[in-house]
């Protein structure tokens, strides 16, 4: 149910999840602090294995334990620490409060089971739908997420949607009992160009529609622009920079964060060689003591190798981890 | 929105199902065994009372008139005349080898499929909860099997009979089919352990826990179904492993037992006399051969047809 007041529906405080590994403790998130009202959307990016995926995985306890393991750290959902719940709680809470949506549409839908069944199956299990609703219900979704002729092809198999349309499908599902928090992953990265777009616009109208709040994981910053209201940057498992989006593109507080808008190439612009930031991120399982990013930035100096950098307020709404936070914020020119 | 052009209903969306039916009817040897199955089958669930509803006899009928009760040899009546009322001839008590195979048809097929279903049952939940699982509990459930599998099954077999007797007829096969499918249902499990395995790790598990479906339904509801493939060859294939041990331990005398037939106590009648009238082995013999290798035909026609696309799926 949509909160009427403008409390946080999830905050989530210090979370640490680390895998055992041969090499010790891989620490892929380590240290993750946001809060999310309802109704916004929050984009995380960050590159391959900086964490954002293990992190919204924890938000729904769906790390395998062993190896994996939420080391400390709460996340609290409307008022309820997922962190604690039971077993039953935790499966009542999946699909009905929390919904995710993965990145390869392809592989998360059963390839032997019809679509119909498998969206069924997510009202019959926590609205208590019977066939008959529960079918109805189903071609509703799928209408609503723009499949065309959906009761004629509510029975087909996945394998027989393209790509696009088996991403619907996947959102139809995600948003079936109307969940407060939607979480996304990566959900157009295996799409065509043309059809990243159209997926984005549904997911934007359908959670307006309930006033659901939203997650979007991914890399692309392009695709965060049009969508979100704040963002996270992330890398080597902590949080390098939060803002209002707007902000974080007009004025980004971070060498990481600068670095990443560097890198997205300007189609109206003739560029040359393109912008790489140059390195690799850092091996989770040996982090160095001082700031994971120091190795690869073009603005370190030694306290950077030495000292963990301290995670600086810049505005109300706007921190980065950083020594020299405030300088690279300040030396932002407003165009 | 468009509708793609390409989408629209000249294509007809097939299932894996159908394409593999399609693979299967290709192989001219699978296709022939399955219409043996089928014939063997059919004659055997209508064959007996086609036959007592025509000729009179059923498959324990001992002739009244005593000329009678001896062995005649195929189309042979009495006084060494042509007649077609025994067109596989009789054994040593007058009654018709026919309806006897026929019979013991029934029986052997009844015996052979529930205890196939039996190593079923047990043989998927147990590789399934094994593979999904994992970890200690999966290593402790698979040394049992390793453990049960070095037992030889005709000694385990003989003992549970021997110690455990029933005493109605209906007990005696329930027993046979229990002692039966117990001991098969190990490569069963590990087939299953298998393929559970390789799919728990794809993402459709993983989305399927995102929307909170409890772990019994992962397995049994999402799991099993995508991994039925090997277990229907495997369990086309089993069926005739159980029918030929069904078929020695009634051979034995430890199966079925008189008055009921299996083609296993037929042949064990025929062998005594093989010397002088063959024919009292041959016809069950040649009736269970034909059946186990049609089996196998099918079996392997199966696993040809299914296999591709168990890597394409």
């Amino acid at each position: 149910m949509p909160k009427g007041d403008n409390s946080n529906l999830l905050e989530v405080k210090d979370l640490r999840v680390y895998f055992r590994s041969a090499e010790g403790a891989v620490k892929a998130v380590d240290g993750v602090s946001f809060d999310l009202k309802q109704g916004q959307t929050l984009g995380i990016v960050g590159e391959s294995g900086s964490g954002k995926t293990v992190a919204n995985l924890s938000l729904m306890r769906l790390i395998p334990e062993p190896p994996g393991e939420i080391v400390s750290g709460s996340v609290v959902l409307d008022g309820r620490d997922v962190l604690k719940m039971s077993a039953r709680e935790l499966r009542d809470l999946r699909g009905q409060q929390i919904a995710m949506i993965f990145q390869d549409p392809m592989t998360s839908l059963n390839p032997f089971m019809r679509v119909s069944k498998q969206l069924m199956e997510v009202t019959q299990l926590h609205l208590g739908h019977t066939k008959e609703e529960a079918r109805a219900h189903a071609v509703r979704m799928l209408e609503n997420v723009g499949i065309p002729d959906a009761a004629g092809r509510i029975d087909s198999y996945p394998h027989e949607f393209s790509g696009g349309m088996r991403q619907r499908v996947m959102i139809a599902m995600a948003l079936s009992c109307e969940p407060q928090l939607l979480i996304a992953d990566e959900p157009t990265t295996a799409l065509d160009v043309t059809i990243q777009a159209q997926i984005l616009e549904l997911i934007k109208r359908l959670t307006a529609e309930t006033n659901a709040s939203v997650i979007l994981i991914t890399h692309d910053l392009g695709l965060v622009a049009g969508m979100t209201d704040h963002l996270i940057v992330m890398y080597a498992g902590k949080i390098f920079e939060r803002a209002p989006t707007a902000e974080l593109f007009a004025k980004p507080g971070n060498p990481y964060t600068k670095g990443l808008l560097r890198s997205v190439p300007d189609p109206t612009s003739e560029q040359g060689q393109l912008y790489q930031i140059p390195g690799q991120p850092p091996d989770l399982a040996r982090l160095p003591d001082g700031c994971p990013f120091a190795a690869r930035c073009e603005r370190a100096e030694e306290i950077c190798s030495r000292e963990f950098p301290p995670f600086v307020q810049l505005t109300a709404e706007h921190f980065s981890l950083c020594h020299f936070a405030t300088e690279v914020y300040e030396s932002n020119t407003i165009a | 929105m468009k509708d793609h052009p390409a989408t629209s209903e000249a294509i007809e969306g097939t299932s894996l199902w159908r394409d593999a039916w399609r693979r299967l009817l290709k192989n001219r040897l699978a296709v022939f065994g399955m219409v043996i199955v089928i014939v063997i089958a059919l004659a055997s669930i209508v064959g007996p009372t086609l036959i007592s509803k025509t000729a009179g006899y059923s498959y324990d009928s001992i002739p009244r008139d005593s000329n009678l009760i001896k062995s005649f040899a195929p189309f042979t009546g009495a006084g060494g005349k042509f007649s077609w009322a025994h067109p596989m001839g009789t054994d040593n008590a007058g009654r018709d080898i026919l309806a006897r195979v026929l019979s013991g048809g029934q029986i052997s097929l009844i015996v052979a499929l529930i205890a196939t279903l039996v190593s079923l049952l047990i043989g998927v939940s147990y590789g399934a909860v094994a593979g999904y699982v994992g970890g200690k509990i999966d290593d402790l459930m698979m040394r049992i099997v390793d453990v049960l599998y070095s037992l030889p099954y005709v000694i385990i077999v003989i003992v549970l009979l021997a110690l455990l007797p029933a005493k109605t007829p209906v007990g005696q096969l329930a027993e046979l089919f229990f002692a039966l499918g117990a001991v098969s249902w190990l490569t069963m499990a590990r087939i299953v352990r298998g393929q559970i395995m390789s799919l728990k790790n794809q993402e459709f598990v993983l989305a399927a826990r995102a929307t909170g479906v409890s772990t019994p339904n992962i397995i049994f509801r999402h799991l099993v179904p995508n991994a039925l493939g090997p277990v229907i060859v495997y369990a086309t294939l089993t069926i005739p492993t159980v029918m030929l041990s069904e078929a020695f331990l009634s051979f034995l005398g430890l199966g079925v037992r008189p008055p009921r037939v299996s083609w296993g106590s037929l042949a064990a009648e025929g062998a005594q006399n093989l010397a002088v009238y063959p024919w009292q082995l041959i016809f069950p013999g040649l009736t269970m051969a034909l059946m186990l290798f049609s089996l196998n035909f099918l079996g392997d026609g199966l696993r040809d047809a299914l296999d591709p696309q168990m890597k394409k799926g």
